[in-house]
């Protein structure tokens, strides 16, 4: 009887009813109580459960995108380190002149698609934005070729006005090199450039990815740099084999260039992206572990304290009807 | 005449030069400089010039072996091969390269590639690209494709002739033309490959 007036009483200071079903030793407690009469403040067990569940749920759902980047890695990883040689004899043969002076800038940064992949893609459009930073001058202009949905929402705040392209879903079919020297091809197309520097995130190792900037200069630069010396300078020792003149293969060249060094910057990145998910999904799991451990003591702390007091009350109950 | 004579027949000329190790790390020290002035809170990036190895010292005679690279988009398997001589099919026909050939830079069109190691000679089928020589005796071949002639199928061939023909002949503007052109083109060389 000491019972149901108990229940009746912590109905009436409820605000929240649970719709499980209650255990009859839990009843009184099932409200959200702030006793002041008893000096403590208590949570719920059900809402605590309820956080309990939702994080376990959602550690299910990061130890999963962990295997899946981890196996996207992977497929990808081999591709990558397979096309590593594709831009070396370009280097070999031209060098690379990253802080050469020149008017017509275009930036192309590479980003992924999808977030929850780290911190790869603010550090791409930081080292993006630093370039034209750089490469700012009196009659220079710098444009931004953006590949990837998340670059371009970080771009589109303070450059809108510089965008020249935009591209996404480059990873819907498995990356290969017939669409990437399409996409080349429209970039050349499209736009006026007299060097263009590729802004991408290397892969080194599965925790470290190297912001790395890669510049293909436009053939007339290129004649240019090699007439004025330094390390283009013994271009002119090379001797044209075949009916064309040198403007016409270094045309070729410079485009044949771009679309090597392109499809090995989105293979990189690409691995870089899976890597950068792989481990913050898996910190995040073991983020929601931790928490998950907080919550269960916690949850079992308030179970045996409410019934402590419920106990207390019965028994004081008891007595005082004793007299 | 007489010099392409001479190229076929892979005549070697030998001219010195310095090869571009130097310059590499002061381009990269110039890059790091400028960008530390005006960004000097984030680490500059990385440039190619740090992941590429350095090129081979020249040589101060002719080295016996030629040095060859072939680079494809999808494979590093072929590189620091020796071989004695390679023959690339270059724009103008197939062009020899023996160690301590000049420093050449060639376009290639589809057609067969030459290794001669000894007494052994490999044949690949090659897609258009690029081929340097380098004056240390070190030649790049960059291709989208390099597969051996023994798995090629001639019956994919004659069809793939004759579907690119027809496409020629019933192409309408001048960009299915280029197209269908190249598709001949590539095909008429591969026939060629298989039967010479």
């Amino acid at each position: 009887m000491a019972m149901s007036a108990l229940r009746r009483e912590g109905r009436r200071l409820t605000s929240i009813v649970s719709p499980n079903p209650i255990n009859l030793l839990r009843a009184s407690v099932v409200s959200s109580e702030e006793q002041t009469s008893l000096g403590v403040r208590y949570i719920s067990t059900q809402i605590v459960r309820n956080r309990m569940k939702s994080v376990k749920n959602i550690q299910k759902i990061t130890k999963a995108m962990k295997m899946v980047a981890a196996s996207k890695l992977r497929q990808v990883q081999s591709k990558t380190e397979n096309s590593r040689g594709l831009w070396q004899p370009f280097t070999a043969l031209l060098g690379d002149s990253p802080s050469v002076d020149v008017k017509k800038n275009v930036i192309i940064t590479i980003s992924s698609d999808k977030g929850l992949c780290g911190g790869i893609n603010t550090t791409s459009v930081k080292v993006s934005r630093a370039l034209r930073k750089m490469n700012d001058g009196p009659d220079c202009e710098t444009k931004y070729i953006i590949l990837g949905e998340k670059a371009k929402l970080q771009l589109i705040r303070d450059s809108k006005m510089d965008i020249d392209l935009c591209i996404s879903e480059l990873q819907k079919n498995p990356l290969n090199y017939t669409q990437v020297s399409a996409l080349a091809d429209d970039i050349l197309k499209n736009v006026q450039f007299d060097a263009l520097r590729i802004v991408f995130n290397k892969f080194s190792s599965v925790v470290s990815f190297l912001p790395t900037v890669s510049t293909v200069l436009s053939p007339q630069i290129i004649e240019r740099e090699s007439e004025a010396g330094g390390s283009l300078g013994e271009l002119d020792s090379y001797e044209i084999e075949g009916g064309e003149t040198k403007s016409e293969i270094l045309q070729n060249l410079a485009e044949f260039q771009f679309s090597c060094v392109m499809f090995n910057a989105v293979l990189e990145n690409a691995c870089s992206e899976q890597g950068a998910r792989m481990s913050a999904m898996d910190s995040s799991s073991r983020n929601a572990g931790e928490m998950l451990d907080r919550l269960t003591l916690t949850y079992n702390r308030t179970r045996q304290a409410s019934i402590t007091t419920e106990l207390i009350e019965i028994i004081s109950g008891a007595s005082a009807l004793e007299g | 005449m007489l010099k392409t004579a001479s190229r076929l027949a892979g005549a070697t000329v030998f001219r010195r030069f310095t090869t571009g190790s130097t310059a590499a790390p002061a381009a990269e020290e110039m890059f790091k400089e400028a960008w530390s002035k005006v960004v000097p809170h984030i680490d500059p990036p990385k440039t190619p010039l740090s992941f590429i190895q350095p090129p081979p010292q020249l040589p101060s005679s002719i080295p016996p072996k030629l040095t060859l690279n072939l680079y494809l988009p999808h494979s590093t398997d072929l590189l620091n091969q020796q071989v004695d001589m390679v023959t690339v099919p270059a724009t103008t026909g197939q062009m020899g390269i023996l160690p301590g050939h000049t420093a050449t830079m060639t376009e290639l069109n589809p057609g067969i590639l030459l290794l001669h190691q000894g007494n052994q000679t490999t044949k690949y089928f090659v897609s258009a690209g690029f081929a340097f020589v380098h004056p240390n005796s070190v030649a790049d071949i960059i291709t989208l494709e390099a597969v051996p002639i023994n798995r090629i199928d001639p019956n994919m061939i004659e069809k793939g002739l004759a579907e690119f023909s027809q496409k020629l002949s019933s192409a309408t503007t001048d960009y299915e033309k280029a197209k269908a052109q190249i598709g001949v083109d590539v095909h008429s060389a591969l026939q060629s490959a298989l039967t010479g």
